[in-house]
């Protein structure tokens, strides 16, 4: 304790602060490692119980076409990848910031805020990229076999990087806009209707037949990653061209950030 | 060079009609405790706020360890560390991870960080429970793990905001030596609190602030000795029926020689069918020799003696000169 005592010296070394990022994202994946169970419970059960009731169930039964369940697993990737991104990142934002202030401490640390803010990015996506790979061996026990082309996992890769990463965008605006006592309300008028407006369970361009709802999955940026997700392993399947929905992404990941990272300041700084 | 230079700070907050810190300028020296003593809502937190960049000023500067907290708030992080009202600790790591990782962020390499971890648990009493994790603790164990992170960067200036509210009076005097411990070790603090007690026991110098201002600036001897009368006579005066109003004993005290003041209490609500009045003579000199005169003046208006308080004035009474107002 006897810096304290001691003035600086007049020209202090430069303050790293990849050190203090490095640390809190350390932080971060100790945490989830030590409750692993919980935490593939909570991402895979949603997408596991989608995934054998309407690829599993009803196929059997004859409720669905025979090639349904191709068409609906690179869907479910998008939809676990987005919804994991967001998951990770938008509840404990709402809690830390409205309730426990524990993320008080990374505040303080010495790493400007716009980084704390890219720290519970990278980890939310690096969340979502481990929710969407497990998902891909579930999808073999629970199908028997999936739709996989080698040639389209480049595409595949990058559209569950760019899911993943818009599922932490969309956290991190809802994080920093929604306060704790609406924390209820407002996920579930955020979360159910992006589940089923995303085209995880359906291809955008056989909705001509629906206009309306063409349009308004239109909206939806995870529509995007389901196609490209479709684009990637069941070409075959009508979608909407790759560049389209990279290009789409990209801005919606450019609008969500910016609105986030602001978000992250106003909470952060009053 | 200072410790903390405050000048011209002033926070608004949007929407507010009225300054939350309205114009504050202080300089603290290295190894010096320094008060911030107001009311709650007088700005204490607000300005413990500006000079660790969470609140962002309106106008003026500061500067924490010689860093000017606006233009570089991430060196500024670097030289500071805040133990907060309400405990802000980690809830998903072990108490003694909250620690080393805190160290972590600040760039404390591993094996320093763990020995000081070892260190400061056991000073703080904490060596038994370093591997809970902090749902559990009460708010005087809480206190003592922030105030042992806060110490795991050693910084130069520490913050401390309002760091015994709330605790029991055991948890208070332990967290009291600590502090004076870090005192003695030459660590400069900076405390709000709305507890005169607090101020004047810890405080090398206490700020007084109310309503955004700081209206006042001393060592707390210095403070107290600019208030009119150095000492005080507080009277409990037993109102009888006999139609003199007790206020009307005032004017007949303050013509006492040696009286400066007087000031009336707000009387004993609980029993109104037993009117006692009190009031508080400022007194220059011996208050005790004020006792029989006082007294007799009350006698010759048919009112009683009901009790004798000697006092000496306190921070409260400074406090309650400049603003009219008690603390709470």
């Amino acid at each position: 304790m006897t810096a304290a005592a001691v003035p600086a010296p007049v020209s202090a070394p430069p303050v790293k602060q990849r050190r203090a990022f490095t640390a809190v994202l350390r932080r971060d994946l100790l945490v989830t490692w030590s409750e692993l169970p919980v935490f593939l419970a909570q991402v895979i059960l949603q997408p596991l119980f989608l995934l054998f009731v309407f690829g599993k169930v009803l196929g059997s039964l004859g409720y669905t076409q025979h090639g349904y369940s191709d068409l609906l697993f690179p869907g479910l990737l998008a939809l676990t990848a987005v919804i994991t991104g967001m998951q990770t990142l938008a509840f404990p934002l709402v809690i830390e910031f409205g309730w426990t202030k524990e993320i008080e401490d990374r505040l303080l640390a010495p790493m400007s805020t716009a980084l704390v803010a890219a720290e519970k990015v990278l980890f939310a996506t690096l969340r979502a990229l481990t929710a969407t790979t497990v998902m891909i061996p579930v999808g073999i026990i629970v199908l028997g076999s999936i739709p996989w082309r080698w040639s389209g996992v480049p595409l595949m890769v990058l559209a569950m990087v760019l899911g993943s990463m818009l599922g932490a965008g969309l956290g991190l605006v809802l994080g920093t806009l929604v306060v704790p006592q609406r924390i209820n309300i407002v996920f579930s008028l955020v979360f159910t209707p992006l589940l089923f407006t995303g085209c995880s369970q359906y291809p955008w361009p056989s909705l001509a037949r629906l206009r309306w709802f063409q349009i308004v999955t239109a909206c939806n940026p995870m529509t995007y990653v389901s196609e490209s997700m479709r684009a990637a392993l069941v070409p075959s399947v009508p979608h909407i061209t790759p560049w389209v929905c990279i290009l789409v992404l990209v801005c919606s990941l450019t609008v969500l950030m910016t609105i986030g990272v602001r978000g992250f300041y106003r909470r952060a700084i009053d | 060079m200072t410790a903390v230079e405050v000048s011209e700070l002033v926070k608004r907050y949007p929407k507010s009609p009225v300054n939350a810190v309205d114009g504050i300028s202080f300089a603290v020296e290295p190894g010096e405790v320094f008060g911030l003593l107001g009311p709650n809502g007088a700005g204490k937190t607000t300005t413990v706020g500006m000079l660790t960049t969470r609140v962002k000023p309106t106008g003026g500067h500061a500067m924490v360890g010689g860093v000017d907290v606006g233009a570089d708030p991430v060196r500024a992080r670097s030289m500071l560390a805040v133990v907060p009202q309400r405990s802000n600790l980690d809830r998903s790591l072990s108490i003694r991870r909250n620690l080393t990782f805190h160290a972590a962020y600040h760039g404390v390499p591993a094996a320093e960080a763990s020995a000081r971890a070892d260190e400061l648990l056991e000073q703080f009493g904490l060596r038994e429970r370093g591997d809970v994790k902090p749902d559990l603790f009460s708010g005087g164990q809480s206190q003592r793990v922030m105030i042992a992170r806060a110490l795991m960067h050693e910084p130069q200036v520490l913050f401390l905001d309002e760091p015994t509210t709330g605790l029991d009076p055991a948890a208070r005097l332990f967290v009291w030596d600590r502090l004076r411990e870090l005192r003695d070790r030459g660590v400069t603090l900076i405390l709000t609190t709305h507890d005169m007690h607090e101020a004047a026991l810890l405080a090398d110098r206490v700020g007084i602030m109310d309503r955004g201002k700081l209206l006042a600036l001393d060592v707390p001897e210095g403070l107290i000795r600019g208030l009119p009368g150095s000492s005080t006579l507080e009277l409990s005066v037993h109102a009888g029926d006999n139609g003199h109003s007790p206020e009307s004993v005032v004017g007949a005290f303050e013509a006492l020689p040696g009286v400066e003041r007087v000031e009336p209490l707000p009387g004993d609500e609980q029993e109104p069918d037993d009117p006692h009045w009190r009031v508080r003579l400022y007194v220059s000199g011996e208050a005790s020799q004020l006792v029989a005169p006082t007294a007799t003046l009350l006698a010759d208006r048919g009112l009683s003696l009901s009790g004798v308080e000697l006092g000496e004035p306190t921070l409260e009474d400074v406090f309650i000169h400049l603003t009219g107002r008690t603390l709470r």
